[in-house]
């Protein structure tokens, strides 16, 4: 690579490096803009206040964000651990046994991740209230699993895909029970493609707005994406713009630090499960 | 899978010859298969099935929540209500425009990203990727957020920034209007998901055989020649799986819509004129008939691209 190329190849890392840094930037800026600054019509506040944070932690808006915040984890945390351990018999099997029925298993996962949020939400929207699952963790987890399951099973047969399962039966001729060789040859294999999965749905899960808004009417399971969206309506603060950008940068917080430790498995998950299968 | 279940040793397929004692293997291990894998089955068929065939129930039914006494069987009349309306009509080119415009910014941009990772130096290879799923990570909410608030009048920054483009000016309304609210909404959806397509390219960039590309070069192939003669046919399969699921996910949007404009100013997209009638009008029957025709929509985009692309979906993905 000649020189006047590798420095071209740089200019263009640097680019991309600003092109997905720029908005989470600017929305970190304004969260540290006093209310005096919201309006100053330029990126960077002139002075950094912790205004916005006091006011979303123990100030006015705490009320709205901080159940939203615990709703979000606990309902995120339970429906990925389901979505988890049951596409991880289910990848299993598709990985490992030749049953019929594998293929519809497949193809209905497929199905299902290309539904229309907003086409099953109006339905649930209705059948929830009528049997008391509406604004409920219970009503938030079960149609989340539409969300995760699809994935996760795509994924994780992905990575199961990839065991070289004779290895088992190779350790049980070395003298291994059955359960010896599974724990101590397939579990660590298979580690890593169930941990990268669970990153994966967590995100999706995390990410959901549709639900949250139409299934919720309380803080009683709203999660912080839907607060979030419902914020700028209720005219409770002078300018939601400040509060919200900093209610907004606290929940990227988890997102940012589970990408920055773990890129290269989400990388490794997300095109196997899409490119590679 | 395809393959493993042809040629699989099992003999689970009633055509493979099954040697002496493998029948009572196959039986067990069917039934273990669906053991195992059965409880996500049935789950994902209650979630969306189940919705679903309620939502076509209902769109035949004229049903306010508001009014629920009042149910009466109305046959196909909610459809022909709502096609007949310019409302549908509206959000549907909308919809249609967001998903064209922003699919194809993203597939263009998203494969100059990807070459860009491809090409990068060892060292900062990490970096790039990180940065890059940052975009994806971050939650649309928020995303919309921060795109809105950049070009809002009272906490924007792009107005002073751009003045000197012609037709921006300190007091550009960029919400005030269809056009420049719809430019914006499809500005946060490219940013936000153009590293998804980026990186499955990514990894079809990788797969291309490195032998063509040298030969190519050898036959004294342009860049040019050999990006559209060698690098793009082999990496059909993975453009039109993002190309794919990028158009699907583009017809669905709903977030970005809700938290930029709220629909206003023409701006409300199928997605959330199913929301609308249902959650805010509470008008059971016409909500869920928007539901079922967004629905028909999308099962025809998927079948357009299966078809029109003969994309082998299991293929394309990559089942073995």
């Amino acid at each position: 690579m000649g020189t006047r190329e590798r420095v071209l190849w740089i200019v263009a890392g640097i680019a991309i490096v600003i092109y997905a840094l720029f908005p989470v930037g600017w929305i970190v800026s304004l969260s540290l803009k006093s209310s005096a600054d919201i309006a100053n019509g330029q990126f960077l506040p002139t002075s950094l206040s912790w205004e916005n944070y006091s006011q979303i932690l123990v100030g006015d808006a705490a009320e709205l964000f901080l159940p939203a915040l615990r709703n979000s984890f606990g309902i995120v945390l339970i429906s990925t651990f389901i979505a988890c351990v049951l596409s991880m018999f289910a990848a299993y099997a598709i990985a490992r046994l030749d049953f019929r029925g594998k293929r519809l298993i497949l193809s209905t996962a497929l199905a299902v991740a290309i539904f229309p949020v907003i086409s099953i939400v109006t339905p649930l929207y209705n059948l929830w209230r009528q049997i008391g699952l509406y604004d409920t963790w219970p009503g938030l987890i079960i149609p989340y699993l539409s969300l995760t399951l699809p994935l996760s099973i795509w994924t994780m047969s992905a990575f199961f895909r990839e065991i070289p399962w004779e290895m088992e039966q190779a350790a049980q001729v070395d003298g291994a029970t059955s359960w010896q060789a599974f724990r101590k040859v397939i579990v660590p294999l298979a580690t890593p493609g169930v941990f990268t999965t669970a990153i994966l749905a967590f995100f999706i899960a995390w990410n959901d707005f549709a639900y949250g808004i139409s299934l919720t009417s309380t803080g009683a399971a709203r999660p912080v994406p839907a607060a979030l969206g419902l914020f700028s309506g209720a005219s409770q603060f002078e300018s939601p713009n400040g509060p919200i950008a900093a209610a907004a940068v606290i929940v990227t917080i988890p997102v940012v630090v589970l990408v920055l430790i773990f890129q290269r498995r989400i990388v490794a998950g997300l095109t196997n499960g899409a490119v590679k299968g | 899978m395809t393959t493993t279940e042809r040629t699989g040793t099992g003999g689970a397929t009633p055509a493979s010859p099954a040697g002496p004692g493998t029948s009572d293997k196959a039986r067990s291990e069917q039934r273990l298969g669906w053991m195992l894998a059965g409880p996500a089955f049935v789950i994902m068929l209650l979630v969306t099935a189940y919705p679903i065939a309620q939502a076509v129930y209902y769109s035949l039914f004229n049903y306010r929540l508001t009014d629920p006494d009042n149910i009466s069987f109305v046959g196909l009349n909610n459809y022909a209500v709502i096609l007949t309306d310019q409302i549908w009509w509206t959000s549907f080119g909308v919809t249609v425009f967001i998903t064209v415009v922003t699919v194809a910014v993203e597939l263009v941009l998203g494969f100059a990203l990807a070459l860009v990772m491809m090409n990068a130096l060892k060292a900062i290879r990490p970096v790039l990727r990180a940065a890059i799923l940052i975009p994806y990570a971050v939650i649309t909410v928020v995303s919309a957020f921060a795109w809105q608030y950049a070009f809002s009048l009272d906490s924007g920054f792009v107005n002073s920034w751009f003045s000197w483009l012609p037709g921006v000016a300190v007091d550009t309304d960029w919400f005030g209007g269809t056009w420049s609210s719809l430019f914006v909404i499809c500005l946060a959806e490219i940013w936000k998901t153009t590293p998804f397509i980026s990186l499955l390219l990514l990894a079809g960039l990788a797969q291309v055989p490195d032998v063509l590309q040298e030969a190519a070069r050898v036959d004294g192939a342009s860049w040019w020649q050999r990006m559209w003669k060698v690098t793009i046919p082999n990496m059909k399969a993975a453009i039109m799986v993002a190309l794919l699921f990028r158009t699907l996910d583009a017809f669905r949007v709903f977030d970005t819509v809700f938290v930029m404009t709220g629909g206003a100013e023409n701006t409300e997209t199928v997605s959330f004129l199913a929301y609308r009638q249902t959650i805010a009008r509470l008008e059971i029957g016409l909500g869920s008939a928007v539901s079922v025709l967004l629905f028909l929509s999308v099962v025809v985009i998927c079948v357009g691209f299966i078809k029109g692309f003969k994309v082998d979906l299991s293929q394309a993905r990559g089942e073995k």
